[in-house]
């Protein structure tokens, strides 16, 4: 044996080794059974926590935003629509340095100082791994320009989307309202579940009232992602619901033209439809342009709409509370024949004012010297103020209050735009609620002309001036004539006419009488809107009226010398036409435009002539039938 | 290395002679190549497995399978050329490549290149050497050289010796920094011992030792090693950061079942979610696809090789061989085991791949080695004993 070693006893060593060979065996076994086990327990008893855990990773659900719905009018033009636009969206948990990216990506495009400040402004308020739009409407060259450097901006891409635009920019915007970021408090008040994948929620007017129908259903899209997020593939996809398309009873151009009419003065019209109580116009001026608010208005542009003192985001239409002034005459009228006070031929002498019995103060009519002997009809016409005084107080405010409740005054139409003001109709409860105060005799005087603490919303005029114009049928106020089924294209007619209020005539001749007489307000010889009735080839009920700028808190020892120059009367005009058979009911308010009738009247003549000659068909038998009975106005 | 002149035995009319004695003996031709063919068998079905995981893991990448292939190539040329080498040479030149291991550390140290925060690599021309690598050999050749020659069990002084050529390159590996490896080393050199007959009370004391000491080495560790304790500890505190391999991993073996996903089905895998899929953590991509019934039948293989390992080292003819042998097949196991608990959760995350299923060369030709000279001792045992 070739051995070197001959002092060791080779085979007790040989015995040694082995032995710890074999204990090194039992020592593998051991560790191996030890992953052994381990893996038995990964896979076996928690194999269902992991495998959900995998299925977790794999799958992702990604919310697919409808289209929403589009607005029309009457006509079909488009009022809301979607454009294809190019937004720059950051995602501002993918970027490193934000300064270093807004920095590097304004030196590829122009990146505006209002666009950075929105961009830091909805950075506060999003949720997390949402993009935030840094630009929007990028042109085809910017976005090629991007497409190029992108890799160089990771957390940012061009993201082609539907934007809602308005084409016919701040026309109607009162009315059609406009769409924005969805923020915080709208994020809690919808139904999360709905609004997955999207972006934009109906903010005011009808995009807000019908946001539930313009909205659409969320599709689902179930789809494998890899470990940085990218989609793979597409396991399974539900389509999304497009929102249904709206057709409103507006009808823009008539919209455009009381728009125009109103010029540049501040101010209001509604016209409606009597018959269905379909909103044809709805104007309040200013207008603004809602495209911006789309995006994220930046807040310089902002403050500034805030900060004008013409308050163009003042829906003055809706939300704007008047002193009615001598436009609730005809309805003050009414009351006085339909509740047996006077009768029609009922005369008062009318010497320029009017003294309650035992008192010495004077409550002045606008004309000085007096109207004279005047009845009903004849102080509609001439707008007597004296003949309102008494005929008020000889009804008492109780039964003022609940006959001109009747038509709407102090309640809300239920117009489906939110946010509707209801204006206010006094009564000494309401005095006693909400002030502790009693009701004084000259509260009711002044409430007879539509002064005092009596308002009411140009919507509100309207809508009483077409419940008159109809003998009493109080008709819920609609802006929606039809709506299409998104799925089927079905169109189904929405405007069902929803009477809220029957007022039951006690005499039909009471209130030919009114109508009568508002007629001659407009055709008569000495009508205070005589001047629109020149040249009209239908015939028109009219009212003008004249409110005195003031708020509720005066009370009847108001002055008219101590009138603020600036404060100039509101011009107020309602009206409705063709008297016999109504097509349209409107009023008109100009914010300190003087008297109702230089200024509020012809805006309404406007109104209603664009309506008669170009909306409706002007071989409407029935409307030239009553063109021809019209009488001769006699020249003043 | 001059290997040719190390082979008198590598000569044709040597190796005939057994032969002509022995003709109807079928093992002699694997005997004249100074194969062991169970072992070779076991580690071409690992590197086969290890190909076909690679291609999922790697995304259906055939350039890495050909990378890889050409590195399998070259560790069995190794593993061929050091099984050649007689235990009575390897014995011969163990100081020596102890010697030349240890100032290349030390070179390594001082001038060598820096990779990821660590300076494991020296440049010899257009080769980049990592010499922690060759001490995973020399350090238990030097170990079993030095108890192998003296009698056994050693006594205590030679037990200090012997620890001091174990702890000086751990130390410096441990420098460079490279804990794993350090680990292994230390491993190796300890089962060198623990086969000499190194008395079971001074195990224990050493083990209590050692964990006495764990506040120490806490203090000594650097920042990144720190975290992957901590990691290992709660991998739920960083989900994202630090956490997410090992949750990723656990995710993709648990999830694996009883039967697997299916080769180049594992969505963890495929899908990216699993870091290092194709290194250190290629075991979780092979559990995840072929499940618990594939992770039995890999670890079956794996203790198959290392028990016929165990058995060439009890049937070794000297002291040296039988030191060496066990303690390379006992490293060898370490590998998997260290591995395979750390992408299961059970250990923490040391960079150690699992051997001829990872990605990678420089530890497969290591390991191949040692199975070279495995096969060299149980080869040559019976020409010695003609």
């Amino acid at each position: 044996m070739r051995s070197i070693h001959t002092i060791k006893d080779i085979a007790a060593e040989a015995r040694i080794v082995k032995g710890r060979v074999i204990a090194a065996c039992f020592g593998v076994l051991l560790l191996a059974g030890l992953l052994v086990l381990r893996m038995a327990q990964l896979q076996v008893v928690e194999y269902e926590h992991f495998s959900t855990l995998s299925e977790d990773n794999r799958v992702n659900i990604v919310a697919l935003a409808p289209t929403r719905g589009l607005i029309y009018d009457r006509n079909g033009v488009e009022l809301a629509q979607n454009t294809p636009t190019f937004t720059l969206e950051i995602v501002p948990e993918n970027v490193e340095d934000m300064d270093a990216l807004l920095f590097e990506l304004g030196e590829l495009m122009e990146i505006t100082s209002e666009d950075i400040e929105r961009f830091r402004g909805m950075l506060r308020k999003k949720r997390r791994f949402q993009s935030v739009p840094l630009r929007h409407r990028l042109n085809e060259e910017e976005v090629a320009r991007f497409s190029v450097n992108r890799h160089r901006f990771p957390g940012a891409d061009v993201q082609a989307r539907l934007t809602r635009s308005y084409p016919l920019g701040a026309s109607a915007v009162h009315l059609i309202g406009y769409v924005g970021s969805m923020n915080e408090e709208d994020l809690q008040r919808v139904d999360a579940a709905e609004y997955r994948g999207t972006t934009h929620i109906g903010k005011t007017g009808v995009e807000q009232a019908y946001e539930s129908l313009l909205h659409g259903k969320p599709g689902i899209q179930r789809v494998e992602t890899n470990a940085q997020g990218r989609i793979l593939r597409v396991l399974e996809r539900t389509d999304p619901v497009p929102g249904s398309n709206v057709t409103l009873t507006v009808d823009a151009s008539l919209q455009a033209v009381a728009e125009r009419a109103l010029g540049l003065e501040n101010g209001a019209v509604v016209a409606v439809d009597p018959a269905t109580g379909g909103v044809l116009a709805f104007v309040s001026t200013p207008v603004y342009d809602p495209n911006p608010f789309v995006d994220g208005i930046d807040s310089r542009s902002y403050r500034s709409l805030l900060a004008s003192p013409e308050r163009p985001l003042f829906n003055r239409a809706l939300n704007g509370q008047y002193p009615p002034g001598s436009i609730v005459k005809p309805f003050v009228g009414l009351a006085g024949l339909e509740l047996e006070q006077v009768t029609a031929d009922h005369e008062i002498f009318c010497p320029g004012y009017f003294r309650l019995p035992g008192r010495e103060r004077r409550y002045r009519d606008w004309k000085k010297w007096g109207h004279g002997k005047v009845d009903v009809t004849r102080s509609i016409v001439e707008s007597c103020d004296v003949y309102f005084y008494t005929l008020a107080g000889e009804l008492g405010i109780g039964r003022l209050h609940d006959y001109l409740s009747l038509f709407g005054f102090g309640r809300r139409t239920g117009l489906i735009l939110h946010g509707e003001s209801a204006g206010l109709m006094p009564s000494e409860e309401w005095k006693q609620r909400s002030r502790g105060q009693a009701w004084f005799p000259g509260e009711t005087l002044i409430t007879g002309i539509g002064q005092g603490f009596m308002l009411a919303t140009p919507l509100q005029l309207a809508m009483a001036t077409a419940t008159l114009s109809t003998r009493g049928v109080r008709l819920r106020p609609q802006v929606v004539l039809r709506r299409d089924d998104p799925t089927t294209q079905q169109g189904t007619v929405d405007l069902v006419p929803e009477t809220l209020e029957t007022i039951a005539p006690r005499l039909e001749a009471n209130w030919q009488t009114i109508i009568n007489a508002m007629a001659d307000v407009v055709h008569g010889p000495k009508g205070t809107a005589r001047r629109i009735g020149i040249g009209a080839t239908y015939r028109i009920a009219g009212k003008t009226g004249t409110a005195q700028v003031f708020g509720v808190a005066q009370n009847e020892e108001y002055d008219e010398e101590k009138v603020d120059k600036k404060l100039r009367d509101h011009a107020l005009f309602i009206a409705f036409a063709p008297v016999d058979n109504p097509r349209i009911a409107l009023a008109v308010l100009v914010e300190n435009g003087g008297g109702g009738s230089k200024i509020a009247a012809p805006i309404a003549r406007k109104v209603m002539d664009h309506y008669f000659q170009q909306v409706l068909d002007t071989k409407d038998e029935q409307l030239i039938l009553t063109a021809t009975e019209l009488p001769v106005a006699a020249n003043p | 290395m001059a290997i040719a002149k190390l082979q008198p035995l590598w000569t044709p009319h040597k190796a005939l002679a057994p032969t002509l004695n022995a003709m109807h003996d079928q093992r002699t031709l694997a005997q004249r190549l100074h194969m062991d063919i169970p072992l070779l068998l076991g580690l071409l079905l690992l590197s086969g497995i290890g190909l076909a995981v690679l291609y999922s893991a790697g995304g259906q990448d055939t350039s890495l399978l050909i990378r890889q292939g050409i590195r399998l190539a070259i560790a069995f040329t190794a593993m061929f050329v050091l099984a050649q080498v007689s235990p009575r040479h390897l014995s011969f030149w163990t100081p020596w490549l102890y010697v030349i291991g240890i100032v290349l550390l030390i070179a390594v140290l001082a001038f060598g290149d820096v990779a990821q925060g660590a300076q494991r690599w020296i440049r010899i021309g257009p080769l980049n050497f990592q010499p922690s690598e060759m001490l995973k050999i020399t350090v238990p050749m030097m170990v079993a050289y030095y108890l192998g020659a003296r009698t056994l069990p050693p006594t205590f002084m030679r037990l200090l010796v012997a620890g001091i050529m174990v702890v000086v390159p751990t130390l410096l590996i441990a420098r460079q920094p490279d804990l794993g490896t350090a680990l292994l080393i230390a491993c190796s050199g300890a089962f060198v011992l623990f086969l000499g007959g190194i008395s079971m009370r001074l195990i224990a004391a050493c083990t209590i030792l050692a964990s006495a000491s764990a506040p120490v080495m806490w203090y000594l560790m650097h920042d990144y090693q720190r975290q992957r304790v901590l990691t290992f500890l709660d991998p739920e505190q960083d989900p994202l950061g630090a956490g997410y391999h090992i949750i990723q991993s656990k995710i993709a073996i648990g999830s694996g079942g009883t039967y697997g996903k299916g080769w180049l089905n594992g969505t963890q895998s495929q899908l990216d979610f699993l870091p290092e899929r194709s290194t250190d953590f290629i075991f979780a991509v092979f559990s995840e696809e072929f499940g618990l019934s594939g992770v039995l039948t890999l670890i079956a293989i794996y203790l198959a090789v290392v028990f016929r390992g165990l058995y060439i080292a009890s049937q070794a003819q000297d002291s040296y061989a039988r030191l060496l042998a066990g303690s390379l097949v006992l490293t060898f196991f370490v590998y998997i085991f260290v591995n395979i608990g750390m992408v299961s959760g059970i250990l923490p995350v040391v960079g150690l791949p699992l051997p001829l299923l990872s990605y990678g060369g420089t530890s497969l030709v290591t390991v191949m080695a040692a199975f070279g000279i495995l096969m060299s001792v149980h080869t040559h045992r019976r020409l010695i004993s003609e």
